[in-house]
Protein backbone atom coordinates (compact mmCIF):
# COMPACT_ATOMS: atom_id res chain seq x y z
CA UNK A 1 0.00 0.00 0.00
CA UNK A 2 2.56 2.80 -1.03
CA UNK A 3 -0.07 5.68 -1.15
CA UNK A 4 -0.91 5.28 2.24
CA UNK A 5 2.61 6.20 3.63
CA UNK A 6 2.95 9.64 3.95
CA UNK A 7 6.44 11.26 3.39
CA UNK A 8 8.64 10.61 5.83
CA UNK A 9 8.91 13.93 7.65
CA UNK A 10 5.05 14.54 7.47
CA UNK A 11 5.20 10.82 9.22
CA UNK A 12 7.55 12.05 11.80
CA UNK A 13 5.67 15.22 12.17
CA UNK A 14 2.43 13.80 12.79
CA UNK A 15 3.89 10.61 14.47
CA UNK A 16 5.16 13.08 17.50
CA UNK A 17 1.85 14.96 18.02
CA UNK A 18 0.28 11.35 18.42
CA UNK A 19 2.42 10.23 20.99
CA UNK A 20 3.26 13.67 22.65
CA UNK A 21 -0.47 14.35 23.44
CA UNK A 22 0.18 17.90 25.53
CA UNK A 23 2.35 19.26 22.67
CA UNK A 24 -0.75 18.21 20.32
CA UNK A 25 -3.13 19.91 22.70
CA UNK A 26 -1.07 23.04 22.83
CA UNK A 27 -0.54 22.96 19.07
CA UNK A 28 -4.69 22.98 18.31
CA UNK A 29 -5.75 25.16 21.22
CA UNK A 30 -3.57 28.17 20.12
CA UNK A 31 -5.32 29.58 17.05
CA UNK A 32 -8.50 29.63 18.63
CA UNK A 33 -7.39 31.09 22.33
CA UNK A 34 -5.27 33.35 20.52
CA UNK A 35 -8.16 34.71 18.70
CA UNK A 36 -10.95 34.33 20.97
CA UNK A 37 -8.01 35.66 23.77
CA UNK A 38 -6.81 38.60 21.84
CA UNK A 39 -9.75 39.32 19.60
CA UNK A 40 -13.04 39.04 21.62
CA UNK A 41 -11.80 39.45 25.32
CA UNK A 42 -9.49 42.14 24.55
CA UNK A 43 -12.21 44.15 22.92
CA UNK A 44 -14.65 43.40 25.31
CA UNK A 45 -11.92 44.72 28.09
CA UNK A 46 -11.37 47.57 25.57
CA UNK A 47 -14.87 48.60 25.91
CA UNK A 48 -14.86 48.31 29.35
CA UNK A 49 -11.95 50.38 30.14
CA UNK A 50 -13.42 52.98 27.71
CA UNK A 51 -16.11 52.95 30.02
CA UNK A 52 -14.36 54.61 32.67
CA UNK A 53 -13.16 57.25 30.30
CA UNK A 54 -14.38 60.88 30.48
CA UNK A 55 -16.68 62.41 27.94
CA UNK A 56 -16.91 66.60 28.07
CA UNK A 57 -20.63 67.24 27.19
CA UNK A 58 -19.45 70.91 26.21
CA UNK A 59 -16.69 70.05 23.82
CA UNK A 60 -18.13 66.53 22.97
CA UNK A 61 -14.98 65.14 23.14
CA UNK A 62 -13.85 61.83 24.95
CA UNK A 63 -10.72 61.95 27.15
CA UNK A 64 -8.38 59.66 28.76
CA UNK A 65 -9.23 60.80 32.72
CA UNK A 66 -10.25 58.01 34.34
CA UNK A 67 -13.84 58.39 36.03
CA UNK A 68 -16.29 56.69 37.78
CA UNK A 69 -19.31 59.15 36.36
CA UNK A 70 -20.73 57.46 33.38
CA UNK A 71 -21.67 54.43 36.17
CA UNK A 72 -23.10 57.00 38.56
CA UNK A 73 -24.96 58.19 35.29
CA UNK A 74 -26.69 55.11 35.03
CA UNK A 75 -28.91 55.58 38.33
CA UNK A 76 -30.24 58.91 36.92
CA UNK A 77 -34.05 58.60 36.74
CA UNK A 78 -34.26 58.42 32.98
CA UNK A 79 -31.85 56.41 32.76
CA UNK A 80 -33.48 53.65 35.47
CA UNK A 81 -36.25 54.30 33.13
CA UNK A 82 -34.44 53.11 30.19
CA UNK A 83 -33.46 50.05 31.98
CA UNK A 84 -36.55 49.26 33.59
CA UNK A 85 -38.65 49.14 30.61
CA UNK A 86 -36.21 47.05 28.68
CA UNK A 87 -36.04 44.78 31.63
CA UNK A 88 -39.89 44.48 31.43
CA UNK A 89 -40.06 43.93 27.95
CA UNK A 90 -37.92 41.29 27.86
CA UNK A 91 -39.45 39.36 31.32
CA UNK A 92 -42.82 40.10 29.11
CA UNK A 93 -41.32 38.61 25.92
CA UNK A 94 -39.86 35.31 27.68
CA UNK A 95 -43.52 34.77 29.39
CA UNK A 96 -45.16 34.71 25.77
CA UNK A 97 -42.71 32.44 24.34
CA UNK A 98 -42.97 30.28 26.63
CA UNK A 99 -46.74 30.14 26.39
CA UNK A 100 -46.69 30.28 22.84
CA UNK A 101 -44.09 27.60 22.37
CA UNK A 102 -44.94 25.17 25.19
CA UNK A 103 -47.92 23.32 23.39
CA UNK A 104 -46.08 23.44 19.81
CA UNK A 105 -43.50 21.77 21.66
CA UNK A 106 -45.43 19.50 23.56
CA UNK A 107 -47.38 18.60 20.41
CA UNK A 108 -44.49 17.34 18.30
CA UNK A 109 -43.05 15.52 20.79
CA UNK A 110 -45.92 13.69 22.46
CA UNK A 111 -48.36 13.39 19.63
CA UNK A 112 -46.53 13.74 16.57
CA UNK A 113 -45.87 10.87 13.68
CA UNK A 114 -42.07 10.78 13.04
CA UNK A 115 -42.95 12.46 9.88
CA UNK A 116 -45.27 15.21 11.54
CA UNK A 117 -42.31 15.88 13.99
CA UNK A 118 -39.75 16.11 11.23
CA UNK A 119 -42.56 18.63 9.52
CA UNK A 120 -42.40 20.69 12.91
CA UNK A 121 -38.73 20.42 13.41
CA UNK A 122 -38.11 22.09 10.03
CA UNK A 123 -41.19 24.11 10.55
CA UNK A 124 -39.77 25.93 13.56
CA UNK A 125 -35.89 25.78 12.26
CA UNK A 126 -36.80 27.76 8.78
CA UNK A 127 -37.88 30.81 10.80
CA UNK A 128 -35.72 30.77 13.80
CA UNK A 129 -32.59 31.22 11.01
CA UNK A 130 -34.74 33.06 8.23
CA UNK A 131 -33.46 36.75 8.01
CA UNK A 132 -33.79 38.98 11.06
CA UNK A 133 -34.30 42.02 9.50
CA UNK A 134 -36.23 40.77 6.38
CA UNK A 135 -38.86 38.99 9.11
CA UNK A 136 -38.42 42.77 11.16
CA UNK A 137 -39.43 44.56 7.51
CA UNK A 138 -42.27 41.92 7.68
CA UNK A 139 -43.48 43.56 10.36
CA UNK A 140 -43.29 46.93 9.50
CA UNK A 141 -45.42 46.12 6.33
CA UNK A 142 -48.11 44.00 8.45
CA UNK A 143 -48.41 46.20 11.03
CA UNK A 144 -48.95 49.24 9.02
CA UNK A 145 -52.07 50.84 8.49
CA UNK A 146 -52.29 50.22 5.35
CA UNK A 147 -51.16 46.67 6.46
CA UNK A 148 -52.89 43.30 6.15
CA UNK A 149 -54.11 43.50 9.59
CA UNK A 150 -55.67 46.45 9.74
CA UNK A 151 -57.38 45.16 6.89
CA UNK A 152 -58.29 41.94 8.15
CA UNK A 153 -59.71 43.86 11.38
CA UNK A 154 -61.82 46.18 8.94
CA UNK A 155 -63.41 43.22 6.90
CA UNK A 156 -64.08 42.09 9.96
CA UNK A 157 -65.88 45.14 11.47
CA UNK A 158 -63.15 45.14 14.62
CA UNK A 159 -61.17 48.13 14.18
CA UNK A 160 -63.76 49.50 17.12
CA UNK A 161 -61.98 46.95 19.34
CA UNK A 162 -59.03 47.25 17.73
CA UNK A 163 -58.65 51.31 18.29
CA UNK A 164 -59.99 50.64 22.29
CA UNK A 165 -57.35 48.07 22.40
CA UNK A 166 -55.05 50.85 21.28
CA UNK A 167 -56.15 53.32 24.47
CA UNK A 168 -55.02 51.49 26.77
CA UNK A 169 -52.13 52.69 28.71
CA UNK A 170 -48.78 51.35 28.39
CA UNK A 171 -48.89 48.87 25.79
CA UNK A 172 -51.16 51.32 23.56
CA UNK A 173 -49.89 54.09 21.00
CA UNK A 174 -51.68 56.19 18.19
CA UNK A 175 -51.72 52.65 15.41
CA UNK A 176 -50.43 48.68 15.88
CA UNK A 177 -47.14 50.20 14.35
CA UNK A 178 -46.07 52.71 16.98
CA UNK A 179 -47.46 50.83 20.70
CA UNK A 180 -45.77 49.00 23.17
CA UNK A 181 -48.29 46.03 21.56
CA UNK A 182 -46.65 45.91 18.38
CA UNK A 183 -43.19 46.07 19.76
CA UNK A 184 -43.60 42.89 21.86
CA UNK A 185 -45.72 40.80 19.07
CA UNK A 186 -42.53 41.22 16.79
CA UNK A 187 -40.41 40.82 19.93
CA UNK A 188 -42.33 37.65 20.62
CA UNK A 189 -42.63 36.32 17.14
CA UNK A 190 -38.47 36.59 16.53
CA UNK A 191 -37.36 35.06 19.68
CA UNK A 192 -40.09 32.42 19.74
CA UNK A 193 -38.25 29.33 17.84
CA UNK A 194 -35.30 29.91 20.81
CA UNK A 195 -38.12 28.79 22.82
CA UNK A 196 -39.81 26.01 21.41
CA UNK A 197 -36.98 23.79 20.49
CA UNK A 198 -35.32 23.36 23.72
CA UNK A 199 -38.54 23.23 25.76
CA UNK A 200 -38.83 20.23 22.93
CA UNK A 201 -35.62 18.17 23.84
CA UNK A 202 -36.24 18.89 27.86
CA UNK A 203 -40.04 16.92 27.14
CA UNK A 204 -38.23 14.23 24.18
CA UNK A 205 -35.89 13.12 27.63
CA UNK A 206 -39.20 12.38 29.83
CA UNK A 207 -39.72 8.68 29.79
CA UNK A 208 -43.36 7.91 28.62
CA UNK A 209 -43.93 5.59 31.58
CA UNK A 210 -43.35 7.71 34.02
CA UNK A 211 -46.23 9.71 33.07
CA UNK A 212 -48.01 6.52 32.35
CA UNK A 213 -47.36 5.79 36.07
CA UNK A 214 -48.69 8.97 37.36
CA UNK A 215 -52.25 8.27 35.28
CA UNK A 216 -52.04 4.55 36.56
CA UNK A 217 -52.24 5.82 40.04
CA UNK A 218 -54.85 7.72 39.39
CA UNK A 219 -53.87 11.62 39.00
CA UNK A 220 -55.45 13.58 36.37
CA UNK A 221 -54.08 14.62 33.41
CA UNK A 222 -54.33 17.83 34.97
CA UNK A 223 -52.51 16.84 38.30
CA UNK A 224 -50.05 14.62 35.99
CA UNK A 225 -48.57 17.89 34.31
CA UNK A 226 -48.39 19.53 37.48
CA UNK A 227 -46.48 16.85 39.45
CA UNK A 228 -44.00 15.16 37.22
CA UNK A 229 -44.25 16.73 33.81
CA UNK A 230 -43.18 20.48 34.35
CA UNK A 231 -40.78 19.82 36.94
CA UNK A 232 -39.40 18.15 34.54
CA UNK A 233 -39.31 19.92 31.70
CA UNK A 234 -39.29 23.36 33.50
CA UNK A 235 -35.23 23.49 32.93
CA UNK A 236 -35.95 23.07 28.88
CA UNK A 237 -38.08 26.09 29.34
CA UNK A 238 -35.49 28.30 31.56
CA UNK A 239 -32.59 27.36 28.85
CA UNK A 240 -35.21 28.50 26.31
CA UNK A 241 -35.72 31.80 28.35
CA UNK A 242 -32.10 32.75 28.41
CA UNK A 243 -31.99 33.34 24.61
CA UNK A 244 -35.66 34.58 24.44
CA UNK A 245 -34.31 37.06 27.76
CA UNK A 246 -30.92 37.59 26.56
CA UNK A 247 -32.14 38.63 22.80
CA UNK A 248 -34.62 41.23 24.28
CA UNK A 249 -32.40 42.75 26.50
CA UNK A 250 -29.83 43.93 24.10
CA UNK A 251 -31.75 44.35 20.65
CA UNK A 252 -31.76 47.60 19.03
CA UNK A 253 -33.16 47.48 15.97
CA UNK A 254 -36.98 46.43 16.68
CA UNK A 255 -37.09 48.94 19.53
CA UNK A 256 -36.24 51.75 16.45
CA UNK A 257 -38.82 50.25 14.13
CA UNK A 258 -41.13 49.17 15.87
CA UNK A 259 -43.57 50.89 18.62
CA UNK A 260 -43.53 54.05 20.75
CA UNK A 261 -40.36 56.53 20.62
CA UNK A 262 -38.88 55.68 23.90
CA UNK A 263 -34.94 54.26 24.53
CA UNK A 264 -34.07 50.74 25.45
CA UNK A 265 -30.88 49.68 26.57
CA UNK A 266 -29.89 48.70 23.36
CA UNK A 267 -31.17 52.02 21.57
CA UNK A 268 -29.56 54.36 24.05
CA UNK A 269 -26.38 52.29 23.28
CA UNK A 270 -26.50 52.80 19.77
CA UNK A 271 -27.28 56.56 19.72
CA UNK A 272 -24.81 57.12 22.92
CA UNK A 273 -22.12 55.49 20.30
CA UNK A 274 -23.28 56.71 16.88
CA UNK A 275 -25.24 59.88 16.84
CA UNK A 276 -23.89 61.94 20.56
CA UNK A 277 -20.30 60.00 20.14
CA UNK A 278 -20.24 59.32 24.00
CA UNK A 279 -18.61 55.74 23.98
CA UNK A 280 -17.61 55.78 27.63
CA UNK A 281 -21.39 56.25 28.68
CA UNK A 282 -22.22 53.69 25.90
CA UNK A 283 -20.04 51.16 26.94
CA UNK A 284 -20.86 51.82 30.83
CA UNK A 285 -24.47 51.38 29.66
CA UNK A 286 -23.39 48.15 27.95
CA UNK A 287 -22.45 46.91 31.30
CA UNK A 288 -25.91 46.75 32.52
CA UNK A 289 -27.46 43.91 30.14
CA UNK A 290 -23.79 41.91 31.14
CA UNK A 291 -24.31 42.19 34.94
CA UNK A 292 -28.32 41.45 34.41
CA UNK A 293 -27.70 38.05 31.99
CA UNK A 294 -24.84 36.96 33.93
CA UNK A 295 -27.59 37.07 37.19
CA UNK A 296 -30.14 35.61 34.87
CA UNK A 297 -27.45 32.91 33.69
CA UNK A 298 -26.93 31.73 37.37
CA UNK A 299 -30.14 31.52 38.34
CA UNK A 300 -30.69 29.50 35.09
CA UNK A 301 -28.02 27.16 36.18
CA UNK A 302 -30.02 26.41 39.38
CA UNK A 303 -32.47 25.49 37.93
CA UNK A 304 -30.93 23.04 36.03
CA UNK A 305 -31.07 24.60 32.37
CA UNK A 306 -27.63 23.86 31.78
CA UNK A 307 -27.95 20.27 31.10
CA UNK A 308 -31.09 20.68 29.26
CA UNK A 309 -29.20 23.09 26.70
CA UNK B 1 -56.25 12.57 27.82
CA UNK B 2 -54.21 9.35 29.12
CA UNK B 3 -50.20 9.27 27.90
CA UNK B 4 -49.68 6.50 26.33
CA UNK B 5 -46.13 5.31 24.74
CA UNK B 6 -45.38 6.44 21.45
CA UNK B 7 -45.15 3.33 19.22
CA UNK B 8 -49.10 2.41 20.13
CA UNK B 9 -51.06 4.84 17.81
CA UNK B 10 -52.66 7.96 19.71
CA UNK B 11 -54.61 11.07 19.28
CA UNK B 12 -53.95 14.09 20.48
CA UNK B 13 -56.67 16.24 22.16
CA UNK B 14 -57.95 18.57 19.34
CA UNK B 15 -57.23 21.81 21.07
CA UNK B 16 -53.39 21.22 21.75
CA UNK B 17 -53.40 19.99 17.93
CA UNK B 18 -55.47 23.70 16.48
CA UNK B 19 -52.83 25.23 19.07
CA UNK B 20 -49.96 24.03 17.85
CA UNK B 21 -50.89 24.18 14.02
CA UNK B 22 -51.50 28.28 15.32
CA UNK B 23 -48.60 28.31 16.32
CA UNK B 24 -46.73 27.04 12.95
CA UNK B 25 -49.59 29.63 11.49
CA UNK B 26 -48.27 32.79 13.49
CA UNK B 27 -44.36 31.56 13.18
CA UNK B 28 -44.67 31.48 9.09
CA UNK B 29 -47.49 33.92 7.87
CA UNK B 30 -44.92 36.85 7.89
CA UNK B 31 -42.56 34.55 5.50
CA UNK B 32 -45.53 33.82 3.25
CA UNK B 33 -46.44 37.30 3.03
CA UNK B 34 -42.88 38.43 1.50
CA UNK B 35 -43.01 35.81 -0.74
CA UNK B 36 -46.46 37.03 -2.04
CA UNK B 37 -45.59 40.73 -1.79
CA UNK B 38 -42.26 40.24 -4.52
CA UNK B 39 -44.61 39.10 -7.04
CA UNK B 40 -47.26 41.27 -6.34
CA UNK B 41 -47.84 44.83 -7.96
CA UNK B 42 -50.37 47.34 -7.95
CA UNK B 43 -51.81 49.23 -10.74
CA UNK B 44 -54.05 52.03 -10.05
CA UNK B 45 -56.73 49.56 -8.37
CA UNK B 46 -55.86 46.47 -9.61
CA UNK B 47 -53.52 43.79 -8.38
CA UNK B 48 -51.88 41.26 -10.51
CA UNK B 49 -48.99 39.00 -10.11
CA UNK B 50 -46.15 39.98 -12.00
CA UNK B 51 -42.46 38.63 -12.67
CA UNK B 52 -41.32 42.22 -13.21
CA UNK B 53 -39.59 43.42 -10.04
CA UNK B 54 -36.94 40.39 -10.46
CA UNK B 55 -35.65 42.22 -13.54
CA UNK B 56 -35.71 45.52 -11.88
CA UNK B 57 -34.02 44.20 -8.76
CA UNK B 58 -31.45 42.49 -10.88
CA UNK B 59 -30.09 45.85 -13.14
CA UNK B 60 -29.85 47.27 -9.66
CA UNK B 61 -25.73 47.62 -9.00
CA UNK B 62 -26.41 48.61 -4.94
CA UNK B 63 -28.44 45.17 -4.58
CA UNK B 64 -25.76 42.98 -6.52
CA UNK B 65 -22.86 44.48 -4.88
CA UNK B 66 -24.32 43.99 -1.11
CA UNK B 67 -25.04 40.70 -2.08
CA UNK B 68 -21.38 39.98 -3.60
CA UNK B 69 -19.62 41.22 -0.34
CA UNK B 70 -22.32 39.23 1.78
CA UNK B 71 -21.64 36.34 0.01
CA UNK B 72 -17.50 37.32 0.68
CA UNK B 73 -17.88 37.74 3.54
CA UNK B 74 -19.82 34.58 4.72
CA UNK B 75 -17.65 32.61 2.72
CA UNK B 76 -13.96 33.92 4.39
CA UNK B 77 -15.85 33.75 7.67
CA UNK B 78 -17.00 30.38 7.55
CA UNK B 79 -13.30 29.45 6.30
CA UNK B 80 -11.49 30.59 9.38
CA UNK B 81 -14.21 29.42 11.47
CA UNK B 82 -14.22 26.18 10.01
CA UNK B 83 -10.49 26.03 10.94
CA UNK B 84 -10.82 27.30 14.24
CA UNK B 85 -13.73 25.52 15.32
CA UNK B 86 -12.25 22.03 14.57
CA UNK B 87 -8.96 22.61 16.11
CA UNK B 88 -10.68 23.82 19.09
CA UNK B 89 -13.25 20.70 18.91
CA UNK B 90 -10.15 18.25 18.54
CA UNK B 91 -8.54 19.68 21.69
CA UNK B 92 -11.43 19.93 23.76
CA UNK B 93 -13.50 16.23 23.28
CA UNK B 94 -11.54 13.60 24.87
CA UNK B 95 -9.06 15.62 27.50
CA UNK B 96 -9.41 17.30 30.54
CA UNK B 97 -7.18 20.03 32.12
CA UNK B 98 -7.74 23.07 34.03
CA UNK B 99 -9.33 25.50 32.06
CA UNK B 100 -11.02 23.52 29.68
CA UNK B 101 -14.91 25.01 31.35
CA UNK B 102 -13.86 28.67 30.66
CA UNK B 103 -12.37 27.66 26.92
CA UNK B 104 -15.68 26.28 26.37
CA UNK B 105 -17.60 29.31 28.11
CA UNK B 106 -15.43 31.65 26.06
CA UNK B 107 -16.06 30.48 22.68
CA UNK B 108 -19.59 29.98 23.50
CA UNK B 109 -19.44 33.88 24.95
CA UNK B 110 -20.22 35.68 20.99
CA UNK B 111 -23.53 34.11 20.97
CA UNK B 112 -24.96 34.27 24.35
CA UNK B 113 -24.16 37.87 25.11
CA UNK B 114 -26.32 40.19 22.99
CA UNK B 115 -24.68 41.39 19.83
CA UNK B 116 -24.56 45.17 20.20
CA UNK B 117 -21.89 44.13 22.74
CA UNK B 118 -19.59 41.91 20.73
CA UNK B 119 -20.06 45.09 18.13
CA UNK B 120 -19.66 47.83 20.28
CA UNK B 121 -16.64 45.93 22.07
CA UNK B 122 -15.45 45.08 18.49
CA UNK B 123 -15.68 48.87 17.13
CA UNK B 124 -13.95 50.24 20.24
CA UNK B 125 -10.86 47.71 19.93
CA UNK B 126 -10.74 49.17 16.53
CA UNK B 127 -10.77 52.94 17.19
CA UNK B 128 -8.19 52.15 20.26
CA UNK B 129 -6.13 50.51 17.85
CA UNK B 130 -6.68 52.91 14.70
CA UNK B 131 -8.52 50.28 12.40
CA UNK B 132 -10.15 51.27 9.71
CA UNK B 133 -13.88 49.09 9.33
CA UNK B 134 -13.74 47.29 6.01
CA UNK B 135 -14.25 44.16 4.76
CA UNK B 136 -11.65 42.31 7.44
CA UNK B 137 -13.55 43.85 10.45
CA UNK B 138 -16.25 42.35 9.11
CA UNK B 139 -14.67 38.97 8.46
CA UNK B 140 -13.34 38.84 12.08
CA UNK B 141 -16.52 40.28 13.47
CA UNK B 142 -18.22 37.09 11.97
CA UNK B 143 -16.06 34.33 12.44
CA UNK B 144 -15.92 34.81 16.21
CA UNK B 145 -19.78 33.58 16.32
CA UNK B 146 -19.47 31.36 14.04
CA UNK B 147 -16.89 29.32 15.32
CA UNK B 148 -19.21 27.99 17.68
CA UNK B 149 -21.56 26.84 15.08
CA UNK B 150 -18.71 24.70 13.46
CA UNK B 151 -17.52 23.30 17.43
CA UNK B 152 -20.89 22.55 18.17
CA UNK B 153 -21.26 20.39 15.26
CA UNK B 154 -17.88 18.64 15.03
CA UNK B 155 -17.27 18.16 18.92
CA UNK B 156 -20.51 16.20 18.51
CA UNK B 157 -19.30 14.17 16.17
CA UNK B 158 -15.92 12.93 17.80
CA UNK B 159 -17.52 12.01 21.14
CA UNK B 160 -19.78 9.68 18.97
CA UNK B 161 -16.71 8.20 17.04
CA UNK B 162 -15.21 5.27 18.81
CA UNK B 163 -11.39 6.17 19.78
CA UNK B 164 -10.93 2.29 18.81
CA UNK B 165 -10.55 3.32 15.49
CA UNK B 166 -7.63 5.63 15.38
CA UNK B 167 -6.40 3.00 17.55
CA UNK B 168 -6.78 0.42 14.73
CA UNK B 169 -5.67 2.52 12.25
CA UNK B 170 -2.41 3.54 14.09
CA UNK B 171 -1.94 -0.64 14.75
CA UNK B 172 -2.23 -1.62 11.37
CA UNK B 173 0.95 0.94 10.51
CA UNK B 174 -0.95 3.95 9.55
CA UNK B 175 0.77 7.16 10.42
CA UNK B 176 -0.74 10.25 11.92
CA UNK B 177 -1.12 11.97 8.78
CA UNK B 178 -2.85 8.91 6.94
CA UNK B 179 -5.18 8.10 9.93
CA UNK B 180 -6.03 11.44 10.07
CA UNK B 181 -6.79 11.57 6.60
CA UNK B 182 -8.40 8.31 5.94
CA UNK B 183 -10.06 7.72 9.23
CA UNK B 184 -11.22 11.07 10.96
CA UNK B 185 -11.71 13.35 8.14
CA UNK B 186 -14.24 10.94 6.55
CA UNK B 187 -15.81 10.60 9.78
CA UNK B 188 -16.19 14.41 10.75
CA UNK B 189 -16.88 15.50 6.55
CA UNK B 190 -20.81 15.45 7.30
CA UNK B 191 -20.63 17.59 10.31
CA UNK B 192 -17.95 19.80 9.18
CA UNK B 193 -20.48 20.48 6.24
CA UNK B 194 -23.27 21.03 8.33
CA UNK B 195 -21.76 23.45 10.68
CA UNK B 196 -20.15 25.44 7.73
CA UNK B 197 -23.93 25.76 5.80
CA UNK B 198 -25.02 27.05 9.22
CA UNK B 199 -22.07 29.36 9.71
CA UNK B 200 -22.24 30.51 6.21
CA UNK B 201 -26.22 31.22 6.76
CA UNK B 202 -25.51 32.92 10.08
CA UNK B 203 -22.85 35.07 8.81
CA UNK B 204 -24.88 35.97 5.77
CA UNK B 205 -28.10 37.88 7.64
CA UNK B 206 -25.92 38.89 10.23
CA UNK B 207 -27.02 42.77 11.10
CA UNK B 208 -27.01 43.39 14.75
CA UNK B 209 -23.14 43.08 14.89
CA UNK B 210 -22.41 43.99 11.28
CA UNK B 211 -23.26 47.85 11.82
CA UNK B 212 -20.67 48.50 14.14
CA UNK B 213 -17.66 46.54 12.28
CA UNK B 214 -18.80 47.17 8.35
CA UNK B 215 -17.69 50.80 8.15
CA UNK B 216 -18.76 52.49 5.18
CA UNK B 217 -19.54 49.30 3.29
CA UNK B 218 -23.00 48.11 2.78
CA UNK B 219 -23.94 44.62 3.14
CA UNK B 220 -27.43 42.97 2.04
CA UNK B 221 -28.60 42.81 5.85
CA UNK B 222 -27.33 46.90 6.06
CA UNK B 223 -28.92 47.21 2.61
CA UNK B 224 -32.47 46.01 3.45
CA UNK B 225 -32.13 48.07 7.10
CA UNK B 226 -31.33 51.00 4.31
CA UNK B 227 -34.29 50.30 2.20
CA UNK B 228 -36.84 50.65 5.12
CA UNK B 229 -36.29 54.29 5.17
CA UNK B 230 -37.76 54.16 1.20
CA UNK B 231 -40.77 53.02 1.34
CA UNK B 232 -40.97 53.51 -2.51
CA UNK B 233 -38.73 51.76 -3.15
CA UNK B 234 -40.96 48.62 -1.46
CA UNK B 235 -40.97 46.24 -4.57
CA UNK B 236 -37.50 46.06 -5.01
CA UNK B 237 -37.37 45.69 -1.39
CA UNK B 238 -39.56 42.70 -0.92
CA UNK B 239 -37.45 40.85 -3.56
CA UNK B 240 -34.30 40.95 -2.23
CA UNK B 241 -36.28 39.65 1.34
CA UNK B 242 -37.66 37.15 -0.35
CA UNK B 243 -34.36 36.40 -2.19
CA UNK B 244 -32.16 36.96 1.01
CA UNK B 245 -35.07 33.83 2.87
CA UNK B 246 -33.66 31.64 -0.34
CA UNK B 247 -30.34 31.52 -0.04
CA UNK B 248 -30.66 30.96 3.59
CA UNK B 249 -33.37 28.20 3.87
CA UNK B 250 -31.50 26.49 1.27
CA UNK B 251 -28.51 25.66 3.89
CA UNK B 252 -30.83 24.73 6.77
CA UNK B 253 -32.44 22.11 5.23
CA UNK B 254 -29.65 21.05 4.00
CA UNK B 255 -27.61 20.87 7.50
CA UNK B 256 -30.96 19.17 8.86
CA UNK B 257 -30.21 16.33 6.35
CA UNK B 258 -27.16 16.10 6.58
CA UNK B 259 -27.03 15.12 10.62
CA UNK B 260 -30.47 13.81 11.34
CA UNK B 261 -30.78 10.45 13.15
CA UNK B 262 -27.42 11.90 15.37
CA UNK B 263 -27.79 13.24 18.26
CA UNK B 264 -27.42 16.53 18.16
CA UNK B 265 -29.38 18.15 15.54
CA UNK B 266 -27.39 20.85 13.91
CA UNK B 267 -29.13 24.25 13.60
CA UNK B 268 -31.06 23.17 17.03
CA UNK B 269 -29.81 25.93 18.53
CA UNK B 270 -28.31 29.10 17.06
Amino acid sequence: MQSVISNPALRLFSNTLYRKNNLFLFLLLTPPLLWFGVVYLGSLFALLWQSFYTFDDFSMAVTNDLTLANYRVLFDSTNLDIILRTLTMAVAVTVACACIGFPIAYYMTRYGSVREKGFFYIAVMLPMWASYIVKTYAWTVILSQEGILYFIFKNLGLTGALESLLQLPIIGGNTLATSQLGRFIVFTYIWLPFMILPIQAALERVPTNLLQASADLGARPAQTFRKILFPLVFPGVVAGSIFTFSLTLGDYIIPQLIGPSGLYIGTMVYTMQGSIGNMPLAAAFTVVPIILIFLYLALAKRAGAFNAL
Amino acid sequence: MRFKSKSQSEKSPIWLKTLAYSGLVFLHFPIVFILINAFVAHDGNSTYFTLKWFSATLARDDVISAVLLSLKVATAATFLALIMGTMAAAALYRRNFFGKEAITTMLILPIALPGIITGIALLSAMSMLNIEPGFWTIVVSHATFCVVMIYNNVVARFRRMPHSLVEASMDLGADGSTTFRRIILPQLATALLAGGLLAFALSFDELIVTIFTAGHEVTLPIWLLNQLARPRDAAITNVVAMMVMLITALPIIAAYYLTRGTETIAGSSK
